[in-house]
């Protein structure tokens, strides 16, 4: 049986986090009513012209400084011409023969811990179009142009990917990116971050790229996993039962789990782009780019290059911890807190409670770490503990269930329900000696060669001192006196 | 006694200053000789009587108060092109018959601070696509000069109605002679500015990168008044360009002494009437008398300006008129039973055989396979043009020719022939494509018809156009000259 190498290429529409249009001084919030936000503009009446908006291209220029990529000195707004009912103008003003951001790169971390580099081919400004209703007009199709006009990013990538994993990392990066460089909010539910999948098989060691789908509009890290490989089966099944991939644009259906054909290469449209004569060339010169790059934050793989390196994560805890500028921000707030308590050297301590309770308690609630419901100070306050050992990692779990519920201090929790670790070797012996009295059966056996008893021991002078009891210090003290 | 609509823009402007007569007075003027011509002219498809009423008593009022903007007072009629807040502003369209514009163009807002008085709403050809004024969906416009004929377009509404002394002054636009070929074909002085010089905001595309607004008067003076309140900067518009605005007004009387003239050998050659060139050669000696120097200079890439033309102008419209499908505003098919019938109906039944012919020719030379072999090349043989005129702007001030090859025609004698009629605008396409300001005056007159000539200039050289011009117009009398049955 032939084995089959999967191709994937995503172009990434990232909406811009402007307060007005890329055309027009519309405002862009999400969800006000229909067409409140569609001005003469942005609604193409006669007469009226499109005036750039600058703060779009310096978001986009901020991008292209923060994957690596050539800044056009001079670029150009076309036009793309096609009729529907969404579309104003009847065209959409694009960047086509000469985009602002040319020729970057994204790394992304595989599976098996190596780091692939993804090319960015381009990534242009463009304009929205605004969205067509078809529900409740009784036949009729209401149109709603908020949305018409609002700036977007596309970000087109080379077709690196060779897997849907791959593809879902790389889009993952970049989600991370533009929430990063504040210039997208990332919201995938409100359509501010979406993408189309390019995908195609061919044999393994085939050079020359199968014939492609696009898979449109998919607007969460899951769809594009599973139309991705749902779409890389169907190529297969059709090209082993000796049928031709037709290049195609498909829709992922999320309630079948499947992609549909939506219309072929043949009914596409012509666009006929030209360049747009109501917008002079958009011009940027060195100073400007300076200016920008300035303007630069920390960026995700710097971020997590110094956790490696100056904390000794693990890469995969760097990159869950720098995944979003908020969640690295906490754990640098922790970090901070417990070096103002003169406790130094507790980096994977905190990445893990930062990666584990954290982030599960986050998740639960369905909150961001911004709203958490104990800040970075107080977390440090718990983890003090551990390091000084007033209590265990396990106790401490306890301690968090508990200021996550309470809102309290770790030190007035652990103060109120006595759960202070047993530190007094004379305490611990004590109680030893009343567990080897309960037990004795089990203590004979242990002494005539059963060492996997020790276990037992052990649990049960954790359960008399309610967990209390300094683990390690259990350990040396039964060890010693189950040997008599 | 001189009859109001005897007397220039200038006049009028100064009689309303020093109290001579009122605005209200002008406006009733006016509006009298409009009701009682348009109906056999058909030169304004709106006639806003009520509205002018009351911006003229404003006038007044403002005059009286001594706070009145420039114009204040002055009648006018703007091309039907331009959006007028709350009026109906068709382009000459079916398209567009229901059309009240919810705001004003630029051109408007700026006259209106200025204090002028609209009075209706200009005749045009569809969407400015046409050199007769034929293709209006309001029926074509006739000459004053002679009723039988076109007043040339696609400004014709506005030329018939400032020759017939309807109006001292209407708006117009040109993007391949617009303005100065009705001007040439009527007897007026028709500026068409520097592309940038003046706000296309509010005035409805046909080909952007060509398109410009500009003014129809009887004297380059009336024009020079106008302009200075029509041009500059508007940050609406992208294309319009940030310099200042000279005072055009105060550099008319320079001595045109040593001006260096050159003249177009191409636009001597072909097409040309024999006794169109006879006026031409005629009004040269008139500058060379007032001190000015001829040079013969050529253009060798503007016989191909045409061709080019009709490349880039159907392109951009077929894209600019792209948003006139009966979904949100114009014309809007009866009955449509899907997306693809309102669609195909409404822009069907809405537009008419030019503009849907230009739309066919732009969306072909736009399409894949075409664009480089059309729209490309097109470009770049614009480029070429340019850079024939720059390097003549080395050696002159400005250059000059005839403006139409003949005067006025028949109206019906060139509607089935869309080549010879687009070869009427030979002689101004030039300026357009090289975004140059030119002009077209009066220079005589042959069976009774006016022939222009037109002179163009650098870019932004609308002051000296308009200085060389008033130099012309001191010395002669064509632009006095009124059409029998309008005096």
């Amino acid at each position: 049986m032939m084995s089959w190498e999967t191709v994937i290429g995503l172009e990434i529409h990232a909406q811009l986090a402007t307060r007005s249009k890329i055309f027009s001084s519309a405002a862009t919030a999400y969800g006000a009513a229909p067409n409140a936000q569609a001005n003469l503009v942005d609604l193409g009446y006669p007469g009226v012209l499109p005036v750039l908006n600058r703060e779009a291209v310096r978001m986009a220029v901020k991008f292209g400084l923060a994957i690596g990529a050539q800044i056009s000195p001079r670029s150009i707004f076309a036009r793309k011409n096609y009729f529907y009912p969404d579309l104003p103008k009847g065209y959409q003003i694009s960047q086509y023969e000469k985009p602002v951001v040319e020729k970057g790169q994204m790394q992304i971390l595989l599976e098996d811990g190596t780091v692939k580099v993804i090319g960015i081919t381009r990534a242009h400004l463009e304009e929205d179009a605004g969205k067509s209703l078809h529900e409740d007009f009784h036949g009729a199709s209401g149109i709603d142009l908020n949305r018409a006009g609002t700036p977007l990013l596309e970000i087109v990538s080379e077709p690196d990917m060779r897997s849907a994993k791959e593809a879902v990392a790389y889009l993952k990066k970049i989600h991370t990116l533009v929430r990063y460089l504040e210039i997208c909010d990332g919201n995938m539910q409100e359509g501010s971050f979406r993408c189309d999948a390019n995908v195609s098989v061919r044999p393994v060691g085939q050079e020359k790229f199968g014939t492609r789908c696009e898979i449109k509009n998919l607007n969460s890290f899951r769809y594009i996993e599973k139309a991705i490989n749902y779409e890389v089966a169907r190529q297969i099944e059709e090209i082993e039962a000796g049928r031709k991939i037709k290049q195609e644009t498909r829709l992922f259906d999320p309630d079948k789990g499947e992609t549909r054909s939506l219309r072929s290469k043949e009914e596409a449209n012509d666009y006929r782009y030209f360049p747009d004569p109501d917008l002079l060339p958009v011009v940027i010169q060195n100073d400007f780019i300076e200016s920008v790059r300035a303007t630069l934050p920390e960026l995700p793989d710097q971020k997590a290059a110094r956790y490696i390196e100056k904390f000794g994560l693990s890469a995969y805890d760097a990159g869950v911890l720098t995944a979003s500028r908020e969640m690295g921000d906490y754990y640098e707030g922790v970090l901070a807190a417990l070096k103002s308590k003169n406790l130094e050297g507790h980096e994977k301590l905190a990445a893990n409670w930062t990666m584990g309770e954290l982030s599960a308690a986050l998740n639960k609630d369905g909150i961001e770490v911004t709203e958490s419901k104990i800040d970075a100070a107080r977390l440090a306050g718990l983890l003090a503990r551990i390091a000084d050992e007033t209590i265990s990692g396990k106790i401490a779990k306890e301690v968090f269930e508990s200021m996550w519920a309470e809102g309290q201090e770790a030190d007035a929790i652990i103060e109120a329900k006595g759960l202070k670790q047993i530190t007094d070797t004379g305490a611990i012996e004590k109680t030893i000696e009343e567990v080897m009295a309960a037990n004795p059966k089990q203590l004979a056996d242990y002494r005539s060669g059963k060492d996997k008893l020790f276990g037992f021991f052990v649990g049960q002078v954790m359960k008399v001192t309610g967990g209390k009891a300094n683990p390690a210090q259990v350990n040396d003290l039964l060890k010693k006196k189950l040997a008599g | 006694m001189t009859e109001l609509h005897h007397l220039t823009l200038a006049e009028l402007n100064e009689g309303l200053r020093a109290r001579r007569f009122s605005s209200v007075e002008l406006a009733r003027h006016f509006l009298a000789r409009i009701e009682r011509m348009n109906p056999t002219l058909n030169a304004l498809i709106t006639v806003t009587a009520e509205q002018a009423m009351a911006a003229a008593q404003r006038a007044d009022e403002l005059l009286a108060s001594g706070e009145a903007g420039a114009l204040a007072g002055v009648p006018l009629i703007h091309k039907d092109i331009f959006c007028t807040d709350g009026v109906l502003t068709t382009c000459g369209s079916r398209m567009l018959s229901n059309f009240v514009a919810p705001y004003d163009a630029t051109v408007v807002e700026k006259l209106s601070q200025s204090g002028v008085v609209m009075l209706g709403k200009a005749n045009m050809d569809e969407f400015a696509m046409g050199s007769s004024n034929e293709t209006s969906y309001y029926g074509p416009v006739k000459n004053p000069w002679d009723l039988k004929k076109v007043p040339g377009g696609s400004s014709g509404g506005s030329a018939a109605a400032v020759a017939a002394r309807l109006a001292p002054v209407a708006t117009a636009t040109d993007t391949g002679g617009s303005i100065r070929q009705p001007a040439a074909l009527t007897g007026l002085t028709g500026l068409k500015p520097t592309y940038g010089r003046v706000s296309r905001y509010g005035m409805i595309a046909f080909a952007s990168s060509l398109d410009q607004a500009g003014t129809l008067t009887y004297t380059a003076k009336d024009a020079a008044l106008v302009l200075r309140d029509m041009a500059g900067f508007d940050p609406r518009d992208s294309t319009s360009v940030d310099t200042p605005v000279p005072d055009y007004v105060a550099s008319l009387d320079e001595p045109l002494k040593g001006l260096k003239i050159g003249l177009l050998k191409e636009f001597f050659e072909g097409g040309l009437e024999e006794s169109t060139g006879k006026l031409i050669r005629e009004a040269l000696q008139v500058y060379e008398r007032l001190g000015a120097q001829l040079v013969e200079v050529s253009l060798p890439n503007l016989p191909l300006s045409v061709p080019t033309y009709y490349v880039v102008a159907p392109a951009e419209c077929s894209s600019n008129l792209s948003r006139f499908d009966g979904v949100r505003f114009g014309y809007r098919c009866e009955d449509p039973k899907d997306l693809l019938d309102l669609y195909k109906r409404s822009r069907g039944e809405g537009f008419g055989a030019e503009v849907k012919r230009r739309i066919m020719t732009g969306t072909y030379v736009l399409s894949a396979g075409y664009y480089d072999a059309y729209y490309l090349r097109a470009q770049k043989v614009r480029r070429l043009i340019t850079d024939d005129f720059a390097r003549a702007f080395e050696q002159v001030d400005v250059l000059m020719g005839p403006t139409s090859p003949t005067p006025a025609f028949d109206i019906g004698a060139k509607v089935d022939d869309p080549i010879t009629m687009y070869l009427n605008d030979i002689y101004t396409i030039g300026a357009n494509l090289a975004g140059l300001p030119a002009l077209s005056i009066p220079c005589g007159t042959v069976g009774g018809l006016p022939v222009g000539l037109q002179i163009i200039g650098p870019h932004f050289a609308e002051a000296k156009l308009l200085n060389v011009a008033h130099g012309y117009q001191k010395e002669t009398p064509w632009h006095q000259a009124i059409p029998k049955g309008y005096e």
